[in-house]
C-alpha cells in the first residue's frame, strides 16, 4: 500500500490528530472542571456548569484512551518509555482522573451539601491536575527525559518524580492550564444561560486568554535561547528496523529551531497559535462567544503542532543518553502493523466523528437553571 | 531484575484487574437486559416497561462509572508497570487495545451520554436504538479486549525479528481468529449476562420479599429469569471447552487444573475432588469420573491428557533448543549480517522464549548448567492448588446458576413467582455468587499462563519495567486507599438506589392476573 516511510509518517500526523482531538474534546472538560469551584458558587450554579459538560465527557475522555491505544499500537516503544518513565507522574494523573468519572456521576446522588462540595473539589482535581501535568510533560519531552536502552532495548529511567518540575516544563504546565481554561470558558459561554456564572466564565476566559499569550511567547524565547534541542548526526533511515541504538543524535542548544530555517512553512503553527488565542481572547470580551470557542480551538491545535513540527523527527528525546533516543523512524510498529491500523482508522474515524457530531446536536442548546431543578436524568 | 519489583508489579496488575472486573461484567450483562426491558417498552407502549428501564438504568450509571475509571489504569498500566512487555509485543498487542478505542469505547463513552441525558430528546425508538448501541459498545469491548488476552495465552501470527528485538505481526488474521480468544470471549460475556442476571433476580427478589415496587419487581425478574437462564448455559456449555488442548500451556493449564501430574492412559478420568501436593508432586485422595476428562478435551476415548511431569520434559527440550536461538540473537545484535546466525535463528527461533527462562537463575542462558534448566523446565508448572480449587468452585457455582435460573424460570412461567418465598430469599443470597466465580475464573487463566506473561514467548519476571520499590509501593498503596474508599462509596450508593427505588412511582397499570385460564386466550 504505501511504503514504511510514508506509513511512519501518517503514524507521526495521527499522533498529533489524536492529541488535538484529545485538547478540542475532552481539553473544556478539563478546564470546565478546573473552573467550577471558581465560576460557580451556589449549588444550582455548580450543578449547570456541571451538566454542560455532563452528557459529552465520557465520549471525550475516550480520545485520551484512545491516544494511549494508538501510541501502544503504532509507537510501542514512545509507549513503554514515557509511561514507565513518568511513572509517579502516570499515577497522580490516573487518580485525578479516576475521580472525575465518579465525581460527575457521585455528586448529586445525594443532596448533602458537604458531600457535594468534596465531589466539587474532586472534579477540580480531576480538571486542574491533569492538565498541568500534561503540560509538564510536554515540557519534559521538549528537555529530553533522562533515560537510556540498553542492547536488549529495555529502557531504563534515571530521572525522579520532582525532577520532572523544571522551570521549563513548569511554564510549559502553566501553558497548557492556560490553554485548556480558556477553552473552558469558550465553552461555558456557549453552554450556560446568561447570568452571573456565564459572566465569571468569561472574566476567567480573558486572564487565562492573556497568560496562555504570554506562556506561550515566554516557551518560544526559551526554546530560542535556552540550551534545548537534539539533532540527528549523519542521515537518518526512513526504512531502518525500529531499533534506536542504530541511530545517532546530539544535544544542540536552539535545535528545536533549525526545522524553521529549513520549512518555513512550519511557521504557520505558532502563528496559528497566536493569532487564536488572541482571537478568543477578543471573542471573550466581545462576547461573541462561537468566535472565542474557534480561537480557543484553532489555539490549542496551533500550540500543540508547535511542538510537534519543532521537534520533528524527534518524539521522546533523551538527556542522559542522546543515542537512545526515540524518532519518528526508529520507534515505530512494523510497516504490517502500521498499515493495518491505517486501514482501520480510515474506515472508524469518520463514523466516530459523524456519529459525535449527531450527540452534540441531539444535546445542543444551553443549560438553564430551571432545566437543571427539573430533569432528573442531570447531574 | 528485583523479584520484589516483579512481585510488586504483580500484585498491582492483579488487584486493579480483578477491581476492574467487579464492574465490567455487570455492565456487559446489564446493557443488554436494559435493551431487552426498553424493547418491550417501545413495542408494548406500557408506561410502566419506562420506569422499569430507567430503575435498572442507574444502577447500571452507578457501576458504569467505576468500570470506566478503573478501565482507564489498565489501558496504561501496560506501560508504566510492564513496559518490556509494551515493547516486546506492543507491535501486535497494542492493536486490539487501539481498536477497541475507536472501534467499541467511542461507540459506549458517546452514546452513553445521550442515553441518560436524551430521553426527553429523542423519539422512543431513537432511544432504544441508543441504548443498544451503548449495550453493542461495551461487548465489542469485550471482544477486543479478549481477544489481546487470547494472544497472551496463545501468540499466533507473530514473529521474533533480531534486528528490532521485539515480536513482530505475521499474519493479523491468525491474531483475529486466534481460536482461545474467541472461546474466552463466548464464555467471559456470557459470565458478565449471568452476573446481571442474578443481580437484578437478587435485587427484584428483595422487593418482592418487601412488597414494594411490586409492579417494577415481578417484571424485572421475569427479565432476569429468561436472560439468566440462557446465559447460564450458554456460561457452562460454550465455556472455555474449545480452548484447552491446543497449545503446550493450555495443556499445562489443563493438566494443573486437573492436577494430573503424570500422562494417565486414555481415556482420562475427570478428578472430582483431590488434595495437591505440590512437594511430592501427586494428587492425593483423589475421586475420579472415568473417561469425562478425556472426551471433554481431546473429544475422542482414544487420544490422552497430557500430565505435567510429561510437559515439563517438552519444557526441557525447547530450552535447549532455545539456547541456541539465543546465541543467534547475540550474534546478530554486533552482526546483523551473520548469515550462520540467522539461520540458527530459523531454526530455532520459536523457542527462544524458553531460553529466557532461565534468566532467573543465570545472566546468559547459553552458559546455564543441566540443573539450571531442569528447574527452569519445572517453573512451567503454575500454581497447581490453586488451579485446582480455583476451577472447581467456578465450576460448581456455574452449575448451581444453571439450577437457580432454571427454577427462576420455571416459576415465573408458572406465575408463582410471588409466592414462592424460599426462592425469594435464595435469590437474595445468591447475588455475591457470580463475582466470586468470575474472579476465580480471571485467576486460573492468568495465573494458568505464568511462568509466562505470553506463552512461550515472554517469561513474566522480564516484562516489568525498571523501577524502583519505593515507586511500587507508593502507586500500589495509593490505588488501594483510592479504589477502597470508592467501593465503599459505590455500594452505599448502589443500597441507597435500590432502597429508594424507582423515582417514577406509576401504580401497578395491569394488576397481576390470576392462574393461567384453562382455556388458551384468542385475540
Amino acid at each position: 500500500m504505501f511504503d514504511y516511510e510514508i506509513l511512519r509518517l501518517i503514524w507521526w500526523v495521527l499522533l498529533g490528530v489524536l492529541l488535538i482531538g484529545f485538547a478540542l474534546t475532552d481539553g473544556f472538560d478539563l478546564g470546565v472542571t478546573a473552573l467550577l469551584p471558581f465560576a460557580a458558587r451556589t449549588d444550582a450554579e455548580r450543578r449547570m456548569v456541571i451538566n454542560s459538560v455532563g452528557p459529552a465527557w465520557e465520549g471525550n475522555q475516550v480520545w485520551f484512551i484512545l491516544g494511549g491505544g494508538a501510541i501502544f499500537a503504532a509507537w510501542p516503544f514512545v509507549y513503554a518509555v514515557s509511561f514507565s518513565g513518568f511513572y509517579l507522574a502516570m499515577f497522580v494523573v490516573l487518580a485525578a482522573l479516576i475521580l472525575r468519572p465518579v465525581g460527575f456521576k457521585y455528586r448529586s446522588k445525594k443532596p448533602d451539601a458537604a458531600w457535594r462540595s468534596r465531589w466539587d473539589w474532586a472534579l477540580f482535581v480531576g480538571g486542574f491536575v491533569p492538565a498541568l501535568v500534561f503540560g509538564v510533560a510536554v515540557g519534559n519531552v521538549l528537555q529530553g527525559a533522562p533515560f537510556r536502552i540498553d542492547s536488549d532495548l529495555r529502557s531504563w529511567y534515571e530521572g525522579s518524580f520532582f525532577g520532572l518540575f523544571t522551570p521549563f516544563a513548569l511554564l510549559c504546565g502553566l501553558l497548557s492550564l492556560a490553554m485548556l481554561v480558556v477553552h473552558g470558558a469558550a465553552w461555558l459561554a456557549i453552554k450556560l444561560e446568561h447570568g452571573a456564572v456565564h459572566d465569571r466564565a468569561r472574566r476567567f476566559g480573558t486572564w487565562a486568554a492573556l497568560a496562555a499569550l504570554a506562556l506561550f511567547a515566554l516557551g518560544g524565547l526559551y526554546v530560542a535561547f535556552g540550551d534545548i534541542g537534539y539533532r540527528m548526526v549523519g542521515a537518518a533511515d526512513p526504512i531502518g528496523p525500529s531499533n534506536p541504538l542504530r541511530t545517532t543524535t546530539e544535544q544542540v542548544g536552539g535545535g528545536w529551531l533549525t526545522n524553521y530555517g529549513r520549512y518555513p512553512w512550519m511557521l504557520i503553527a505558532p502563528a496559528l497559535g497566536f493569532a487564536s488565542s488572541a482571537l478568543a481572547l477578543v471573542g471573550i470580551r466581545a462576547g461573541r462567544e462561537w468566535a472565542a470557542f474557534a480561537g480557543s480551538s484553532a489555539g490549542a491545535l496551533g500550540i500543540i503542532a508547535t511542538v510537534g513540527l519543532s521537534m520533528f523527527p524527534y518524539i521522546l528525546p533523551s538527556s542522559i543518553d542522546p543515542h537512545s533516543s526515540l524518532t519518528v523512524w526508529n520507534a515505530s510498529s512494523s510497516a504490517h502493523t502500521l498499515a493495518i491500523m491505517v486501514v482501520v482508522t480510515v474506515v472508524f474515524l469518520p463514523i466516530v466523528l459523524a456519529y459525535t457530531a449527531w450527540a452534540y446536536k441531539v444535546m445542543f442548546g444551553r443549560v438553564t437553571t430551571e432545566e437543571v431543578r427539573t430533569n432528573p436524568d442531570f447531574y | 531484575m528485583d523479584p520484589q519489583v516483579i512481585d510488586l508489579s504483580r500484585i498491582q496488575f492483579a488487584a486493579t484487574a480483578l477491581y476492574h472486573f467487579l464492574f465490567v461484567p455487570l455492565t456487559l450483562g446489564l446493557s443488554f437486559m436494559l435493551v431487552i426491558m426498553e424493547s418491550v417498552y417501545v413495542m408494548t407502549n406500557r408506561p410502566i416497561w419506562r420506569v422499569v428501564t430507567r430503575f435498572w438504568g442507574r444502577i447500571f450509571a452507578i457501576n458504569f462509572v467505576l468500570g470506566v475509571a478503573t478501565g482507564l489504569t489498565m489501558e496504561f498500566q501496560f506501560g508504566t508497570n510492564w513496559s518490556y512487555f509494551s515493547h516486546y509485543v506492543g507491535d501486535i498487542f497494542g492493536a486490539p487495545l487501539a481498536i477497541e478505542g475507536l472501534m467499541a469505547f467511542f461507540l459506549e463513552a458517546t452514546f452513553v451520554g445521550i442515553m441518560f441525558f436524551g430521553w426527553n430528546r429523542l423519539s422512543k425508538l431513537g432511544h432504544l436504538i441508543v441504548t443498544f448501541l451503548v449495550a453493542l459498545g461495551t461487548n465489542l469491548s469485550a471482544l477486543w479486549i479478549l481477544i489481546a488476552n487470547g494472544w497472551m495465552q496463545n501468540p499466533v501470527g507473530a514473529t521474533f525479528n533480531p534486528d528490532t528485538m521485539r515480536m513482530e505481526v505475521s499474519d493479523f488474521g491468525q491474531v483475529l481468529f486466534n481460536p482461545i480468544a474467541q472461546a474466552k470471549f463466548v464464555h467471559t460475556v456470557s459470565a458478565g449476562y449471568v452476573c446481571a442476571s442474578v443481580v437484578v433476580l437478587g435485587i427484584s427478589a428483595y422487593y418482592l420479599l418487601k412488597g414494594k415496587w411490586v409492579a417494577v419487581a415481578r417484571r424485572s425478574m421475569t427479565v432476569a429469569a429468561a436472560f439468566g437462564l440462557a446465559s447460564s448455559l450458554s456460561v457452562v456449555v460454550l465455556g472455555d471447552e474449545s480452548g484447552y488442548a491446543l497449545t503446550d500451556n493450555q495443556k499445562m493449564k489443563l493438566a494443573a487444573i486437573e492436577a494430573a501430574w503424570h500422562t494417565a492412559p486414555a481415556p482420562s478420568g475427570l478428578t472430582l475432588f483431590g488434595m495437591p501436593d505440590t512437594t511430592a508432586r501427586t494428587t492425593r485422595y483423589k475421586v475420579e469420573i472415568p473417561w469425562v476428562l478425556g472426551l471433554i478435551a481431546t473429544r475422542s476415548l482414544d487420544k490422552t491428557v497430557a500430565g505435567m511431569s510429561e510437559l515439563v520434559l517438552k519444557a526441557h527440550d525447547r530450552i535447549e533448543s532455545g539456547q541456541v536461538a539465543y546465541r543467534a540473537v547475540e550474534t546478530l545484535k554486533n552482526d546483523p549480517n551473520n548469515q550462520t546466525a540467522r539461520a540458527a535463528f530459523a531454526m530455532h527461533g520459536r523457542d527462544l522464549g524458553y531460553a529466557m527462562l532461565l534468566k532467573r537463575y543465570v545472566a546468559d542462558p547459553a552458559a546455564a548448567t543441566p540443573q539450571q534448566i531442569d528447574q527452569a523446565a519445572w517453573d512451567t508448572v503454575p500454581n497447581v492448588p490453586l488451579m485446582f480449587w480455583g476451577f472447581r468452585v467456578m465450576a460448581a457455582i456455574g452449575f448451581l446458576m444453571i439450577a437457580l435460573f432454571a427454577t427462576a424460570f420455571m416459576l415465573c412461567s408458572l406465575r408463582m413467582h410471588l409466592n414462592a418465598k424460599w426462592f425469594l430469599k435464595l435469590a437474595v443470597l445468591a447475588i455475591p455468587l457470580p463475582w466470586i466465580a468470575i474472579e476465580l475464573g480471571w485467576l486460573v487463566a492468568e495465573i494458568g499462563r505464568q511462568p509466562w506473561a505470553i506463552e512461550g514467548v515472554l517469561p513474566t519476571f522480564l516484562a516489568t519495567s525498571t523501577l524502583s520499590r519505593g515507586a511500587l509501593w507508593t502507586t500500589l498503596i495509593g490505588f488501594t486507599l483510592l479504589y477502597g474508599t470508592l467501593a465503599v462509596i459505590e455500594v452505599r450508593l448502589i443500597l441507597a438506589t435500590i432502597r429508594h427505588g424507582p423515582y417514577e412511582h406509576d401504580d401497578d397499570p395491569q394488576p397481576l392476573p390470576g392462574p393461567i385460564p384453562a382455556e388458551p386466550v384468542t385475540a
